[in-house]
């Protein structure tokens, strides 16, 4: 780890100006990826700016127009445990809690969350090619090892995946990233923060240097009811996902009124296809008709060498979690699948 | 005695305190005086030679002492054996930073040294490297046709190459009723014990060295370092009283040692030199093996002909062999058997002992193959075990010095509930599960090492034991006091143990299951010897009351010696002392192996684990819901400790089967998934019921103390029970590990 200058920022504008005037500085908050990805030399900022001094965006909080607010600077064990998000949006509080480790979620603040970096092998090791860390120096995942790479959205300079959990329940909530910087204050809609790798696969989202995520916004409708986080992985706890859903429904008897599915662990961002959910509407909640959803979701997969088990996997991760978001107070810690 | 004897009652561990309040202190924890602080810098490249280095922008940092490499290592020998541990493999040992060849990816090819660790590990991402890059092969899978038989050496006395062929292989195979062929592959694991390999080097001045380090044999690396640096044996102490799991990667002296003592050397400082987790991925490895495995048996069952070829991953440099194809024909008669060890050489640092190697890559095949002729055969998988059954050793005819495997397969066979397995291949459901039932048998040496103790009788009566063993976790010190304090009839407040210092008397490194037998058994000897010179002197004090005792007329109690007929007689420990001028009474005494008497007999410990697994009926993920684990290992001396040991390679058998693996890029030649992020071994929510039953097996035959080790037969039977277990459950048989879910889709 390099030397390095570290300032406190006692509030958001001071610390956009630290920031955004040095190109070699760098915020943190929770810290959880930043100080692994500095061990590792992939990140070597030379001013770090502390955002934990700063006093606002600390609390979630619910609005008059029956959003709420979570404050970029909570925890994500905060936020999980949060009686508003236990009551509310489930669905966001069990995706919370089937990332990382207690430990790790004590510390991870919810802007970070969203700022995470990618677990491909490769991109951690800086002396392997890698379009990521290294634009132009190629891609090693695509003809390399890539059991936990991307089948959807992917290009030929990277498969990379994105790993959160939290934020494939944010994409399904349809959440809007609230943030600051130079140019005042953006909201940005979920779908619209991360990015597909294209040609610039350096770039995972679309915060500016020098910008700040201040808070996020949890539209009114929560899918309280029906709703349920799958994730499927090598190992029960602490692994990242080969394959997640999250699944929101609205339901009128048993036909399904609205309905939301995201995916993670299969693409550059969390994955969202709005046919598929209108295909949905007006269906019955069976297993056929979320097969239909898992095909349209699904459509245009392409699997490498050592992941297309990940197609076959999804859909029937999507059929499943369908079916167990019918029956919510049934679901299992680490979003397993139902017993 | 035996209202205070302590063996076979379940101690905790003395230290366990020191341990869970972090008072306990490893390797890297011992502070010295101005201690530097080394990091190692490994190779980028997988094979080649370094052409320049550059460390001009490493030492210009403030604070860098000295970077090493092949440039300026101090002269070094170049002979060979002048490196060799006792547990070097047939070859040529590592030398680091010996000259520029790069001989596999990670390679350490110089230490940078600095005032500080965190300094030291910067800097040296600032020295520059030019390399001339040579063709490299490192995939087993693609070098199958390399394998050629292992070199013979020192090595070859714990790991025997496989035996002759017996009968007629190819013709019993070809006309026997029942007969199976299957392959299988198990992957690369490394190894990832909490503690972080680590080395404190005390520079004492004249040639003195005091080195804290982390090791399975203290003595061992005392050699090493007194041989490759041309030291006196008796200037060199290696020290490692607590020691955080080491599972053979700490029975040979690692790099982390040799390059803190040479700077310390070069710099007549005190020097630290601590691997970080990803270099745990730069040395020793349990080696990717490929097995084949043709067995066949008649239509009753009883198997007729064993064919077992293993070809295994070694490095360029040295002949790592295991035990591989040697158990089938422990276990089960044959007339006809083929056993066959070969060794493809790759591009890869040379492999390292893992618990129960070669054991637990063999066994998983075995008894894979057993499972596949039982469904062949329509037979209960246990009832084709017990068809097979011999109370003798096939492969020798030797009698075994004892063996109740019998009473581990039926003792946890009826704890599992294993009568109310359907046989039918996803009979059996729960909900949205399949519901699997495995079961498996286990196998591994009994071995017994050379020990030497010292036995000491201080003027308060009380017993020091020392000995230079290690304890590498498994409860060493607690257990051997344990065995002291009944030896001498003394309570275990008044026994200390010195351990874990090669100054104290010899012992071999902690290996192989096998120090429980070796220090135990040196300790009773020693034990005898010293009652024995207690009872003389006792004797001897004028009025004595044992005056006209024999051995056999007195007793060891509380620190006394009394007539068992008249227990009012008695003479104390410290009244002995006291009438010996106050000088200690002292004994030192080797316990050997009886070499001579077991020749007629095999030693092994059994094991029997039934597995249940659920398997999700569409996602297929699998999930270890329950397991027991009967062990057959003679006398238990703890029932605590041995218990921890069987459950926590249980769960390595969990891992080996369904976690554990590095993956190597066979582009780049080099391991990708170097950290505990992406190296899965299991955490608590893979880990269920684990039950762990010990069989009744007195032996008197096998040494002193009629103990076998418990460290590694735990593990040996798990991961085919598992896999059999999968079977069960879903029909389908996934013969490489560890078995991904997804196999099963």
């Amino acid at each position: 780890m390099n030397n390095f200058d570290y300032q406190q920022a006692a509030s958001i504008a001071d610390g956009i100006q630290l920031v955004s005037t040095n190109n070699k500085a760098a915020f943190v908050a929770g810290g959880t990826n930043l100080i692994d990805l500095w061990k590792y030399r992939l990140m070597e900022p030379e001013l770090l700016v502390d955002l934990n001094q700063v006093k606002e965006h600390h609390s979630i909080e619910e609005k008059e127009d029956g959003s709420v607010r979570l404050g970029a600077f909570v925890s994500n064990a905060d936020t999980a445990y949060h009686p508003i998000i236990e009551k509310r949006y489930p669905l966001l509080s069990k995706a919370i809690l089937a990332g990382a480790s207690a430990q790790i979620r004590n510390m991870a603040s919810n802007g970070g969350n969203l700022l995470q970096r990618t677990r491909c092998y490769y991109f951690y090791d800086p002396n392997v090619p890698c379009n990521k860390r290294t634009p132009g120096s190629g891609c090693s995942a695509i003809d390399g090892y890539n059991r936990i790479h991307a089948i959807l959205g992917a290009s030929d300079n990277c498969i990379a995946v994105f790993p959160s959990d939290m934020c494939v329940a944010l994409a399904a909530l349809d959440a809007v990233v609230n943030t600051s910087g130079t140019d005042g204050e953006r909201s940005i809609p979920f779908s619209e923060f991360h990015r597909l790798p294209g040609d610039m696969p350096e770039q995972d989202n679309n915060l500016r240097h020098g910008e700040i995520i201040t808070s996020i916004d949890l539209p009114e409708k929560g899918f309280s009811g029906n709703y349920s986080y799958l994730k499927l992985r090598d190992r029960h706890s602490y692994a990242f996902a080969l394959v997640s859903v999250a699944t929101g429904l609205e339901l009128s008897g048993d036909i399904i009124t609205d309905a939301r599915i995201a995916l993670g662990g299969l693409a550059h961002k969390p994955w969202r296809i709005n046919e598929a959910e209108l295909f949905l509407k007006g269906k019955q909640a069976n297993a056929e008709s979320f097969a239909g959803a898992a095909e349209i979701l699904l459509q245009g997969a392409k699997g490498f060498k050592y992941n297309s088990f990940k197609i076959e996997l999804a859909k029937r991760a999507i059929i499943r979690n369908g079916l167990m978001a019918l029956h919510p107070e049934q679901q299992l810690p680490g979003a397993r699948p139902s017993a | 005695m035996s209202d205070q004897s302590s063996v076979g009652k379940p101690v905790s561990r003395l230290e366990g305190r020191l341990k869970v309040t972090g008072a306990a202190k490893y390797a890297a924890e011992y502070d010295a005086p101005n201690l530097l602080y080394g990091y190692v810098i490994n190779s980028t490249i997988t094979k080649g030679k370094i052409t320049s280095i550059d460390t001009s922008a490493a030492t210009a940092v403030e604070g860098v002492v000295a970077v090493f490499s092949h440039e300026n290592r101090p002269e070094l020998p170049w002979l060979d054996i002048k490196y060799a541990d006792m547990d070097a493999p047939p070859g040529t040992v590592f030398k680091p930073l010996y000259d520029n060849e790069i001989k596999y990816n990670g390679q350490p090819i110089a230490l940078l040294v600095a005032n500080d660790f965190e300094t030291a590990r910067y800097a040296s991402t600032l020295v520059r490297f030019e390399y001339e890059e040579e063709f490299f092969e490192t995939c087993l899978d693609n070098n199958l046709e390399k394998g050629r038989d292992a070199k013979k050496g020192i090595a070859t006395l714990l790991k025997p190459p496989p035996p002759a062929p017996t009968g007629n292989f190819e013709k019993a195979f070809e006309n026997s009723a029942v007969k199976h062929t299957a392959e299988y592959l198990h992957s690369t694991e490394h190894h990832n014990p909490m503690e972080l390999f680590a080395t404190t080097t005390v520079y004492e001045g004249n040639g003195k060295l005091t080195i804290f380090d982390k090791t399975q044999g203290t003595i061992n690396n005392q050699l090493y370092v007194a041989n490759a640096f041309g030291l006196s044996y008796k200037n060199v102490r290696v020290i490692a009283p607590f020691v955080g799991g080491t599972f053979g990667s700490g029975l040979r002296p690692q790099h982390q040692l040799f390059l803190c003592v040479m700077a310390a050397l070069e710099l007549k400082r005190n020097v630290r030199v601590t691997l970080d987790r990803k270099q745990m991925f730069t040395f020793g490895h349990r080696p990717q093996t490929y097995q084949k495995l043709r067995f066949s048996t008649d239509e009753n069952g009883s198997i007729t002909a064993m064919n077992h070829l293993a070809i295994g991953e070694t490095s360029q440099f040295e002949d790592y062999a295991e035990s591989v194809v040697t158990w089938s024909h422990k276990l089960y008669p044959a007339a006809n058997t083929l056993l066959e060890y070969k060794l493809a050489p790759l591009d890869l640092p040379s492999p390292l002992d893992m618990r129960a190697p070669g054991g637990c890559t063999a066994m998983h095949a075995i008894e894979c193959m057993m499972d596949e002729l039982s469904y062949k055969l329509k037979m209960d998988p246990l009832e084709l075990r017990l068809r097979n059954y011999s109370e003798i050793d096939p492969s020798t005819g030797k009698s075994f010095t004892s063996k109740e495997l019998k009473q581990c397969y039926l003792k946890a066979a009826e704890r599992f509930g294993w009568k109310d397995r359907n046989p039918e291949p996803g009979s059996m459901t729960r909900g949205n599960k399949l519901v699997g039932y495995g079961m498996a048998t286990g196998i591994w040496d009994a071995y017994q090492f050379p020990s030497r103790i010292e036995a000491i009788i201080t003027k308060e009566g009380k017993l020091i034991i020392n000995n230079a063993v290690t304890d590498i976790g498994t409860g060493t010190f607690t257990v051997m006091t344990q065995v002291a304090a009944d030896a001498l009839g003394l309570p275990l407040e008044d026994v200390t143990f010195n351990y874990g210092d090669s100054q104290k008397p010899f012992s071999m490194f902690q290996g192989g299951s096998a120090i429980a037998a070796s220090t135990a058994s040196a300790i009773i000897i020693a034990a005898r010897a010293l009652k024995k010179k207690l009872l003389k002197k006792a004797k001897a004090i004028s009025n004595s009351p044992l005056k006209a005792a024999a051995e056999d007329d007195v007793m060891f109690k509380n620190g006394t010696i009394r007539l068992k007929k008249d227990p009012m007689s008695v003479v104390s420990f410290q009244e002995i002392v006291a009438s010996n001028n106050g000088r200690p009474v002292r004994t030192v005494n080797m316990g050997m192996p009886h070499a001579f008497k077991l020749r007629k007999y095999t030693k092994a410990t059994h094991s029997a684990a039934f597995v249940e697994v659920e398997v999700d009926k569409e996602l297929k993920t699998i999930a270890v819901t329950r397991a027991v684990s009967a062990v057959a290992a003679g006398k238990i001396l703890n029932p605590k400790t041995a218990r921890s040991q069987i459950t926590g390679s249980m769960v390595w058998g969990i891992s080996k089967a369904l976690h554990e693996e590095t993956i190597l890029d066979e582009k780049l030649g080099k391991y990708i998934n170097t950290n505990l992020a992406e190296y899965h071994i299991p955490v608590h929510a893979d880990v269920n019921e684990l039950d762990v039953i010990f069989a009744d097996e007195p032996d008197e035959l096998i040494n002193e103390a009629g103990v076998k080790g418990v460290g590694e037969i735990g593990l040996v039977a798990m991961p085919a029970a598992i896999a059999n277990a999968i079977f069960h459950a879903t029909g389908k048989r996934i013969n490489k590990l560890p078995v991904h879910f997804d196999e099963l889709l």
